[in-house]
């Protein structure tokens, strides 16, 4: 890429045209490029942060967001925002310049997104917590509950198999995550590893210490109600992972083309007939599964909580897919259908 | 304690830039100072009824008794703020251009009326051992004086008659009534710890059918504990708005 970049000081100097360069003229017969002159705004302080001249019409956003990291090396790309309104969105980084609503020079908002972090860390760190702390309990670490029962097993053989469905779950999420799951976005805002670990490492200790605990109460109903729930409960594991193959199998390695997805031979994929995103349906019924398994007042209040938010991501991803395709199914509902 | 921005939508942050605002549509503007004065004139039934007691009986312990009813009453009325409050912000996020941003004093302010009516409810009127003790007074003062001058403050912003008194008293009586009152509160619920913890009160404990407990003891030990990050937090808030909003009438009084 042929540019040169120039600090820009907020010395009111005007973007000026482009001087005359000692350059080997095009040979005549060939295209005439048109340069594109990019300026970068901050959003906040209006500071003029660079210009660049020279920008190649057919430049990514990805391509300016390195270049600006040059300059400015505290902002690597993945925390750089640019928009063409200080108050719109950011724009993506494939984005070419020429489609750009701009002129030849070209005027970007700035915005720093703050330290952010790799998805995957975040997912990882995530999903190892509850397992390992679920454990901590279920083998009645010392400190924990009373010494007399530091090491001891429980006598309920429900609590064993919560165990093992607790663990099966998270292990099929951390290995979901690193074989499986195809983000689009790289990265998050650091802020987010410490919220999610806490919400799902205090909400698994928190489950882990009534389900571990030597005077846990069995469920009501007894073997029945386990059993049911138990069936209930690997009926959405083997459909919440249908689903996600199903999801990445959309996608095409490296390419940011979105489709529909739609049920495929697998029964479990059915569903994409009523529900936009299946996988938090399934996930929602392994948890009232494990609810109804445990009889544990802390494991409803986590099955609620994570129904409403999953519910708000479902109906974020269902309008996304309404706005990007115009013959999106009128029959899907974002969560449960027909119902929300 | 005055909390910021309750009790009225824009008029209150108006005070603090006067920006282009979209005020409340007749109807609404009405209801508010109905609501305000109710309010107003409620506080000031318990701030006589405290006076009067106190005349009646010659000292100050045990006043709580004369005013425990429009205590309950229109503190908990303090609810419909929230209520209130969170309606009219909806609306605002509704129409902005990036809606999700929720402005900080709304988490703060209902914070702090659900703090007040749990410290109504849940300490003072559940653990009757506490309502003799002076710190009950305490707070009780407190909340008077402030809650008067802040509905009658809201009642005049909305007239827009708002005499420079009450909104230098809104803005300067905080300094002392808010930790009066803090302290009030935190003796009160350091009052109950004994007697919840001697009669279970509130508290579950396993074994039970739903494998759950919960100990209000350790909940109110917790809750005071909750007090050392938040309460800076609200007294510097209003610290900053007093900057504001007083430097800016000097300002347009030294014109």
């Amino acid at each position: 890429m042929d540019t040169l970049a120039l600090e820009a000081k907020a010395t009111g100097q005007e973007k000026k045209s482009s001087a005359p360069r000692p350059r080997p003229k095009p040979p005549k017969k060939a295209k005439r490029i048109v340069y594109f002159e990019v300026e970068i705004v901050d959003a906040k302080t209006k500071e003029k942060l660079l210009l660049l001249d020279k920008v190649e019409p057919t430049s990514t956003i990805l391509d300016i967001k390195a270049l600006f990291h040059k300059s400015n090396p505290q902002w690597y790309p993945a925390r750089q925002s640019l928009r063409l309104d200080p108050k719109g969105k950011g724009l993506k980084d494939e984005d070419v310049l020429q489609t750009l609503p701009v002129g030849t020079t070209a005027s970007f908002y700035f915005f720093d997104l703050g330290a952010q972090i790799a998805w995957g860390t975040v997912f990882l760190s995530e999903c190892y917590g509850p397992l390992l702390i679920y454990l901590m309990f279920y083998f009645r670490l010392p400190f924990i509950y009373a010494p007399k029962y530091d090491f001891s097993s429980s006598k309920h053989w429900v609590v064993h198999l919560a165990c093992m469905c607790h663990s099966f779950h998270y292990v099929k999420r951390i290995l979901e995550t690193l074989f499986i799951h195809r983000i689009s976005h790289g990265t998050m805002p650091l802020r987010n590893i410490f919220k999610n670990c806490s919400y799902y490492w205090c909400f698994a200790a928190w489950m882990a210490y009534y389900i571990n605990h030597p005077l846990y109460t069995p469920p009501y109903y007894g073997q029945q109600q386990v059993k049911t729930a138990v069936i209930i409960f690997l009926f959405c594991q083997v459909g919440n992972f249908s689903i996600n193959i199903t999801l990445r199998n959309l996608k095409c390695p490296g390419s940011k083309v979105k489709k529909i997805p739609h049920p495929t031979k697998n029964p479990f994929t059915w569903i994409f007939a009523l529900v936009s995103c299946p996988n938090y349906t399934y996930e929602l019924g392994s948890w009232m599964g494990f609810t109804v398994m445990t009889q544990c007042l802390p494991v409803a209040f986590f099955t609620i909580v994570g129904f409403v938010l999953m519910t708000v991501w479902a109906r974020g991803k269902h309008r996304n897919y309404r706005k990007e395709f115009r013959d999106y199914p009128t029959l899907r509902s974002p969560i449960l259908p027909f119902i929300l | 304690m005055s909390a910021p921005a309750m009790g009225t939508t824009k008029t209150a942050h108006s005070d603090v830039a006067p920006k282009k605002k979209r005020g409340p549509g007749a109807l609404a503007t009405a209801y508010l100072v109905i609501y305000n004065v109710v309010m107003t004139a409620g506080w000031l039934v318990i701030a006589v009824g405290l006076v009067r007691a106190y005349l009646v009986r010659g000292s100050y312990h045990g006043l709580y008794f004369s005013i425990e009813k429009p205590l309950k009453f229109f503190q908990t009325g303090a609810l419909l703020e929230v209520i209130q409050y969170i309606s009219s912000n909806v609306m605002i996020m509704l129409c902005s251009p990036a809606p999700g941003i929720v402005p900080s004093s709304v988490v703060l302010t209902g914070f702090q009326v659900l703090s007040r009516v749990f410290l109504t409810w849940a300490v003072t009127h559940s653990v009757r051992e506490v309502q003799s003790e002076d710190s009950v007074l305490l707070f009780v003062s407190a909340w008077t004086i402030t809650e008067i001058i802040r509905y009658s403050f809201y009642t005049f912003s909305l007239l827009n008659h708002l005499p420079y008194l009450i909104k230098w008293a809104r803005y300067t009586f905080f300094l002392v009534l808010y930790p009066m009152g803090v302290t009030g509160e935190l003796l009160t619920i350091y009052a109950a710890l004994p007697y919840v913890q001697k009669t279970g009160l509130y508290s579950v404990t396993l074994p039970n059918k739903y494998n759950f407990s919960f100990d209000y003891y350790t909940f109110l030990i917790l809750t005071m504990v909750s007090y050392i990050p938040l309460f800076p937090q609200l007294y510097f808030h209003m610290m900053r708005q007093r900057k504001k909003v007083l430097a800016h009438v000097e300002e347009y009084k030294t014109e």
